[in-house]
Parts: structure tokens; sequence; C-alpha cells
């Protein structure tokens, strides 16, 4: 099993990072109650386990307790009928997913489970918990329309299911859905309070981490803890014991994309560009999302650069990531940057040193 | 709980289910206005609908206005002092957005439901049950053009039974053969006094300790929405408890503390691309959402005084540049590193 999944702490008494949290959200349920919830941060920050020991601590160990189910759900879409097919991980108490799956038809999706949770509620004896939950993850890539329908739904079955959302970005997310929830914001943890994670697994494995690697594991993760974890596994694959000025290895395509930022800075010509266009291929064939690999090659593209150029390579980018967004083959847009970027420190190479 | 009914005349409570939890009825519903009188600061609009009170006579109408202004309150309210609770079901039907609403449901289910005539025997005690279905609207601006054209002609045709009422934010989005067939009346955003007194009498009901900053917070983050303060103000409860200060308030509500602000502000001042550069990754890395922050920004920038309006001008384009493309889905960090590296050009007169 890998370290990210054997240490994930299981309940909200052992977080590590994230205790101010977790403590509100422990007084939130213990209450036999809880309002919709919205957790939103960047990757890597902890959503998925916050989520995880949220549940466990409403319904007690049966939430943990989960099966796999590939259901096809019949939608009456008023003029036809509609066959979806669309996996859900679900427990007796919670359902969880991921509606944005179902592509354009997000809508019916979302009405659809949620009508068919608020029918069957789960039998309580005790007379409390009387619902069921529902865990949508990306949020943020749902249709506006099925945010909107579920603005109404949320409140209609709100005596029988409760959802909690999860989303990186909460500005895709509509007002009017943000408004019907309890907004938690779950920041990425700072390096100290990932250091103090690694610190932990490597007391817990019986290892003996010397400080310089920690931290340089920690500067190295862009703040989020699943790749600290990861790359500390790695680190321990590679070569144990550890010594103070081991290499942390770098992903395999950020290396890739460092080579090609490489690339464009030292010749700007056709030819040269034709050549960074296969190594772009080759990123995208190895599904390393395009927004990740632009925002990536400008940052090593930033690192080279005068202060000058960096206000109008910066505004390339984000002109084209947007342009990318909108259109349908990422490569253009990449390639567009790229031949962008050519011109700009070319005409700024001849004028500076003629 | 009369007030209960409100998906389309669905009642929840009343399918065989356990009762609802006293605590998980969400506070806007619990202290939703039941009467029109009660409705706050929409003067004009009251006084109308208390004249249609009293004689049983009313257009069609058309409420618009921000969110939280009360719009879908006063309609559900009128209805259910015209009709009472027996009548309601049968004289009134409430579509909104999570309901399909496609040209079809216009041409079947509200043609079907205004062309019923009503009968004058079964008229429930105590109320005025005028001789009209009430047929209510919410969201309308969320209608495709088609659908609303389907409605023209079916407005005018059953006038005699039945009144439409169009609940939305932007007026812009009805289309103008309906828009004039109404009665249009605007709801203004609710000023801070009047949202003050609400929130003190929850807080007073809800036993909540709430002292003035907390108070005054609130009203200016709500920025006169008052379900949005009420939200507000429910989700601080929970997770505080019955103390609650302006921090918590700001930590709920998803306000960006204006120390960031000023931060990214500053650092765009300095002219240092690497410092705002840093700046924008440790927003990202936070999680503070970047819509948000623009919108703080904005607010910042407007007001202050060492900048000169061209200088504000090129900021803003940028800045609402950038609200495009969020809009439209591109990635956060580079819109906003885009916006504070134009800033910093804006600021340090760098074209």
């Amino acid at each position: 099993m890998l370290w990210v999944d054997k240490y994930r702490p299981k309940t909200l008494d052992k977080m590590i990072v994230h205790q101010e949290i977790a403590m509100n959200l422990k007084k939130l349920v213990s209450e036999h109650d809880c309002p919709h919830l919205l957790f939103y941060g960047p990757p890597g920050a902890g959503k998925k386990t916050l989520i995880m020991a949220l549940l466990k601590q409403m319904f007690g160990p049966g939430a943990e307790k989960v099966k796999i189910e590939n259901k096809i759900w019949k939608v009456d879409a008023g003029t036809r009928t509609l066959d979806l097919e669309l996996t859900t991980l679900s427990s007796t108490h919670h359902v969880e997913l991921n509606p944005s799956d179902a592509g354009f038809q997000d809508r019916y999706i979302v009405q659809e489970i949620i009508k068919e949770m608020a029918k069957s509620r789960p039998i309580d004896t005790k007379g409390k918990k009387g619902f069921k939950v529902l865990v949508l993850n990306e949020v943020d890539k749902l249709s506006r329309e099925a945010q909107h329908s579920l603005r109404r739904t949320m409140e209609k079955y709100s005596a029988s299911c409760r959802l909690i959302l999860c989303c990186n970005s909460s500005s895709k997310v509509t007002e009017a859905v943000r408004s019907r929830c309890l907004n938690v914001r779950v920041n990425a943890p700072t390096e100290e309070q990932i250091i103090r994670v690694l610190e932990f697994i490597g007391k817990k494995e019986g290892l003996s981490l010397p400080t310089g690697l920690g931290s340089r594991i920690a500067a190295q993760s862009n703040r989020s803890l699943r790749r600290a974890i990861l790359s500390f596994e790695t680190c321990r694959v590679q070569q144990y014991p550890f010594t103070e000025n081991q290499a942390v290895p770098p992903m395999d395509w950020e290396q890739y994309v460092s080579e090609i930022a490489t690339d464009i800075v030292q010749e700007q010509s056709p030819k040269r560009l034709f050549l960074v266009r296969g190594k772009l291929y080759e990123l995208l064939v190895n599904c390393i999302p395009p927004e990740i690999v632009l925002k990536k090659l400008l940052s090593e593209l930033l690192k080279k650069l005068d202060s000058e150029l960096k206000h109008e390579v910066c505004h390339w980018a984000a002109y084209y990531e947007h342009r990318m967004r909108m259109g349908q083959k990422a490569i253009f847009h990449i390639e567009a940057f790229v031949a962008k970027f050519m011109s700009i420190y070319k005409q700024f190479l001849i004028e500076t040193f003629g | 709980m009369i007030y209960e009914s409100q998906g389309s005349g669905k009642r929840v409570n009343e399918k065989g289910m356990a009762p609802l939890l006293q605590s998980s009825q969400p506070w806007v519903e619990k202290y939703r206005p039941k009467q029109v009188k009660d409705v706050a600061h929409q003067e004009e609009v009251v006084r109308v609908l208390t004249n249609t009170l009293e004689t049983s006579n009313c257009p069609h109408m058309l409420f618009y206005g921000p969110p939280g202004t009360g719009k879908t309150t006063t309609a559900l309210a009128i209805a259910h002092q015209l009709f009472g609770p027996e009548l309601y079901k049968s004289r009134v039907l409430e579509l909104n957005a999570s309901d399909d609403r496609g040209i079809n449901v216009v041409r079947t289910k509200i043609k079907d439901f205004a062309a019923v005539a009503v009968g004058s025997s079964n008229r429930s005690v105590g109320y005025p049950c005028p001789p009209f279905k009430i047929i209510i609207l919410d969201e309308a601006d969320s209608m495709t053009e088609d659908a609303q054209n389907a409605l023209r002609r079916t407005m005018e045709t059953y006038s005699k039974v039945t009144r439409f009422f169009f609940i939305c934010n932007y007026i812009s989005r009805i289309i103008e053969p309906l828009a004039s067939r109404c009665a249009k009346f605007r709801f203004k955003p609710l000023s801070e006094d009047i949202m003050s007194s609400r929130i003190l009498h929850i807080c007073g009901e809800e036993g909540l300790n709430l002292d003035p900053e907390a108070l005054s917070t609130l009203s200016s983050i709500s920025q006169g929405d008052l379900r949005r303060a009420i939200t507000y103000l429910q989700g601080a409860a929970r997770l505080v408890g019955s103390t609650i200060s302006a921090k918590d308030l700001i930590n709920v509500s998803g306000v960006i503390p204006a120390a960031v602000v000023q931060a990214l502000f500053n650092a765009c001042k300095s002219g240092q691309f690497e410092l705002a550069n840093k700046e924008v990754n440790n927003i990202i890395a936070e999680g503070y959402p970047v819509s948000q922050m623009l919108s703080q920004l904005f607010d910042v920038i407007v007001v202050a005084e060492e900048i000169s309006d061209e200088q504000k001008a090129r900021i803003c384009k940028r800045l609402a540049e950038a609200d495009k493309c969020l809009v439209d889905g591109a990635d956060e960090y580079l819109q906003l590193l885009d916006v504070a590296s134009h800033t910093m050009q804006a600021l340090c007169n760098r074209t």
C-alpha cells in the first residue's frame, strides 16, 4: 500500500494538518445534524481526507464499507429517455460520485440521484440521522445548468439528504450554490506542516529522516502534501539510509518541461518549434493536462528571463490558456504560446545585442 | 408549519417521512416573513400588494432586483394570504429553475393549469380568495427565449382566470413583450439599518451574542443581501457556538482578509515581479477564490488616492477581462498573475 493511503488520517482527531478545521467540523456534526458543505482548496490540500473522516465521524465505521457500483440510470428528459452510465461509490449512509463524468448531461444525473436518495431514506430506530449524504466531486466542472438545478434541489430535499461538495476553485461554483452551503476553505499545508507529516511517517516506518532532506522534499512539493509523501517514498526506494544531500527526484514530466524551456531559449526558429512540438505531443499523449504543461512551461521560462519581458510573457500565457479553454485542441494553443514567446524573445535579443 | 410547501406544491413532510428536525431547518426558511406587511424595506411593493389583498384584484407582476431582497418571499406570502393553506395547492403553481421549464412545459403544464376555470363555491373562511389562479415563475431569467415567447399569448388568453408572477434578478433577460404585460417592481438592496435590525431580531430568537463590530462586518460582507447575511450567521453559529466575532464571520463567508489583498497590492506597487509572483502563488495555495480576490482588489484600487484616474482605468480594464476569462473557466493562477503584472505596469508607469 502506498504511504499516501496508508497514513491517511481516518478520523478527525488524528489530523496532523488542518486541526482547527477538523475540530470545527467535529463540533458541527456533534448535534446529529449538518448543513450542506462546500470544501474548496488546491489539490493535495486534504479535502478528500477531511470529507472521509467527517463521514466516519457522522456515521461510524459503517461509512468505510464502500462498494463500487456501475449503474445505468434511465432518465426521462422530456421528449426522450436517456441511458446514462455512471460509477458511484456508496455505503449505506452515503453515495459518492463524479457528476462531471456524465459530460453535458450532468444535470439529469444530479437531479435523478438526489431524488432516488430522497426516496430511500435510511431507517434509523433512534430517530436521528434520518438523512443520507451525497458527496459530489469536482463541482467546479459541472455545467451551469447542473449547478442551477442543484440550487432548488438542495432546498427541496434538505430533509432527507445532505450534500458535500468538493472542488478546487470556488470561483467556478455559482454564487447561488455557494450561498446555500457552509463554505470550508482547505488551504494547502505550509512547508513546516509537511515536514511534520514527513517526520511522523518516518517515525512510524522506523526511518531516520535528515532534516535537510525533509525540508527539501517539502520545498519541492509546491505545498501539496500528497506529492511530498509520494516523493518521500520514492526517495526511500532509491536510497536508504538517507543522506543529508540526497537528490530528490523531480517528476519526470517536469524535467521534460524544463528541457523544453531550455530548447526554446537556446534557439528561436521554425525548425526548433517543430522539435518542441514533438516534445509537447509526447507530454499530451502521456495524459499530462495541457494547462499544467503550460503553467509549468511558464514558470520555467520566467526563471530564464529579464524582468521586463516577464510581464509580456505572462500576459500571453494567460491569453493562450484562456483560448485553450474555449477551443478544442490544446496543442495548437500551447504551440502558439511557444511561437509567441520565441518571437518576443528574438526581438528582445535583436534590440539588445543588435 | 404551514409555510413549508415550497417546491411546486410538493410537501416533503407529508410523504410519511420522519418529522423534520427543528435544528436542520435553515434560518432563512424559518425567519421568512409570512405576511406581505412584514417584508422589510420595500414600501411601494408592500403598498400595492396590501391594496390587492383588500380589493382582490391584481395585475400580472414582475419582481426584479438583486438576490436576497425578498422577491420570492413576497410572491409566496401574497399567494398564501390570498388563498390560505387549503386552496393554495389548487390555485397556485410554482415553477423554478430546478423544474424543467423548456418550451414543452410552457405549452402543456402551464397552459393546462392556466386554462382551468376556478370554482367559486369552495371558499375558505378568512381569506379573500379572488377568482383567479396564480402562476409563480421563479428565476424567470433562466428561461429560454423560446419558452418566454410561448408565454405571451397564454398570458393574454387566460388573463381572466390566471395571474402570472415573474421573479428574476436581471430584467434585461426578460423579453420585452413579457415585461410590458406586467406591473414591474424593483426590489432595492436592503439598507444597513434594516439589515441590522433583522439580524438582531434573529440573534435574540436564537440566543446568539453578536458584538457591534461583528454586526457591522456582517452587514458589509453581505452587501444588502439578507439571505446571505442569515446564512453566514447560521454557519458561524454552527461552527463556533453562540458567541460570534467578526473574524468567525469572515472565515465562514469566504471573504478574503483585507491584509492578503493589501499584500498583493503592495507587491504590485513595489514593481518587483518576483515578489508579486510569490504573493500570487501564496494566494492560490491558500485556496482563496480568485473571483473574490478580483472584486476585492477592485474595491481597493477604486478608492486608492495615490493612483491617477488613467492608471485606475487601465487596471480595471484588465480586471474585467480576467473576470470574463475566469467565467469561461480559465486557469486562476495565470489570470491572477496577469492581473498583478498589469497592475504593476500601470502603477510603475511602464507600458
